[in-house]
């Protein structure tokens, strides 16, 4: 269990980080969202130890790190952000320090650097130069190092941040894998990868926790929230869209796109009911040529869009 | 104490992962025998001794030794493995003295590697291998001085430009202080105490009685006080300025 309370953060004039305060439990996967200077990496470098909050605390397993600092980084395994490594070094030398550092000895230490670069496919570069390497293997070494002592807590900022689509699937399937037994925290700005891996997500913005969720109920605060979609064939819009807009339960119809002989309509629902059926009977009774009719879940990043720009924006 | 092993470790093999150590270690052993022979006037003094070679010492420290410190906290600064050093299990003075005992390591073995000296000069009489014994030992003491005050100054900033001029500008205010251009500007008119303040504070004048084979207590308090101090510095720079 990590608990920050009411953590903050200036620099100067800038609040980065302003009373923030979230508990996170073994097995969480928590994704951290929010736009670029939000303040999400100032509160993993509080998390993590390396800068001390203006207020606040951080108790990681009981322990505040303020008081036993070295005590609780045992316990965190921790990425920054760029995943900075030290480039003249090879990836087995690299990983062999760490191991060292974390304590481990002779044997042990092999055995924890073979699992870590297992774990991250990093055999085939064990003895290059870190500064030779591609910025995906770069990223892996970064992970391989956060992970090798098996840590309870593991902060990831931005974990996934310029590696190529195949590389980002394999470190959400990694994340996936550890996430039983363990506290993750990983900052993202890529709003898919909190869907993918995260089991709940916190959006902040200038310094402020603006929402805190599962990923589901962010994405039900979008205004697609089960809306329908519908593209129908014929040039009657308008007529169509008041039609639409008589049945029970909708909050209002907008049409999307009217091209030729075709038109595409979205149908938001009041407070998020499934209007499926009443849409499909109302195409079958009315004998409309439909070519495309489905349930939008909503977008993320509109909802992203929303609570961050600031109050105001949502309808 | 196994932390500061294993950052001493990784900041030594360091230096030899680079072309630093070669250059660096060339430079030093190549200077020193400019010194000696041609500034230092060895053969014409006709004494078998190492003084025309450790006399000059302050001077050549006083430009490679910031050479060798820069790179200590400005190259993680830069970097940012700084954040990754300071994330682990260990504490700013583990790092503090790991880091500074791996380049204190690296210079003493660069003194070594002037052996050919001390082959030369028991080749050509009969030397006071004692009085060498220490003169190397002082120098070895005062190479530490003037490396806690460039690993200070390293973690002063990101640029590792910034951190030699201003390390070796720092050192080279301890060397002149006992000069008489200094002295000379503070006994005008600052009272007597002062002054000899100022002149105790010259590397020169600890380090001119080492250079003759003498050691005395005052001076090795005198470098390792130093050491110690700078490096106090060294980590509250460190831990004040963490992020910057």
């Amino acid at each position: 269990m990590i608990e920050i309370r009411n953590l903050s953060k200036h620099f100067g004039d800038l609040t980065a980080v302003d009373d923030v305060s979230f508990q996170v439990a073994r097995g969480d996967v928590l994704g951290f969202l929010g736009p670029n200077g939000a303040g999400k990496s100032t509160t993993m470098k509080m998390i993590t130890g390396f800068i001390a909050p203006d207020a606040g605390s951080v108790v990681v397993g009981g322990e505040d790190i303020a008081v036993h600092p070295v005590e609780v980084k045992r316990r965190i395994g921790y990425l920054p952000e760029g995943a900075p490594l030290y480039g003249d070094m090879t990836v087995k030398g690299f990983l062999r320090f760490i191991a060292e550092i974390r304590g481990y000895r002779g044997g042990e230490c092999d055995q924890r650097v073979d699992r870590a670069v297992e774990l991250v496919s990093l055999g085939s570069v064990l003895g290059k130069p870190i500064e030779t390497l591609s910025k995906g293997f770069k990223r892996r070494v970064g992970l391989a190092q956060a992970i090798l002592h098996d840590p309870e807590v593991l902060i990831l900022d931005e974990p996934t941040d310029g590696l190529d689509p195949n590389q980002k699937h394999d470190v959400r399937e990694l994340i996936r894998g550890m996430a039983e037994d363990k506290i993750i925290v990983l900052s993202t700005h890529i709003l898919e990868e909190v869907d993918a891996v995260c089991n709940r997500a916190i959006i902040i913005a200038e310094g402020r926790i603006v929402s805190d969720g599962t990923p589901a109920e962010l994405v039900a605060r979008s205004i697609m929230h089960n809306a329908i979609s519908i593209t129908v064939l014929g040039n009657a819009a308008n007529g169509i869209r008041d039609a639409l807009a008589g049945l029970p339960n909708v909050r209002g119809v907008e049409i999307d796109e009217e091209a030729g002989e075709r038109v595409r309509l979205h149908v938001f629902p009041e407070g998020g009911a499934m209007l499926i059926e009443e849409v499909g009977r109302m195409v079958r009774e009315r004998g409309w040529e439909i070519e495309e009719l489905r349930v939008e879940r909503g977008q993320l990043d509109e909802v992203f869009r929303n609570v961050t720009v600031g109050e105001g924006v949502m309808v | 104490m196994s932390n500061v092993v294993s950052i001493f470790k990784r900041e030594f093999l360091g230096y030899f992962s680079t072309p630093i150590a070669y250059v660096f270690l060339a430079i030093f052993v190549f200077l020193s025998g400019i010194f000696t022979f041609y500034m230092g006037s060895f053969f014409d003094r006709g004494q078998a001794d190492l003084q025309p070679f450790f006399q000059f010492h302050p001077w050549l420290y006083l430009f490679l030794i910031p050479a060798l410190a820069m790179r200590l906290w400005a190259e993680e600064r830069r970097g940012g493995t700084i954040e990754l050093l300071l994330t682990l299990p260990v504490t700013i003075s583990q790092a503090v003295l790991g880091k500074f005992l791996a380049a204190w390591a690296f210079s003493g073995i660069a003194l070594l590697l002037t052996f050919p000296l001390w082959i030369t000069v028991n080749y050509l009489g009969n030397a006071d291998n004692g009085v060498i014994l220490a003169s190397y030992l002082g120098s070895l003491l005062m190479a530490g001085a003037f490396l806690a005050i460039g690993a200070c100054m390293s973690a002063l900033t990101r640029n590792q430009v910034i951190a030699f001029v201003v390390s070796a500008v720092v050192c080279f205010g301890f060397v002149l202080s006992g000069f008489p251009l200094v002295l000379d500007f503070f006994s005008s008119w600052a009272p007597e105490f002062v002054v000899q303040a100022v002149s105790s504070f010259s590397f020169l004048s600890h380090f001119n009685a080492i250079s003759e084979g003498v050691i005395e207590l005052r001076d090795v308090v005198y470098f390792v006080s130093l050491i110690a101090f700078w490096l106090f510095a060294n980590a509250v720079v460190i831990d004040v300025k963490k992020a910057d």
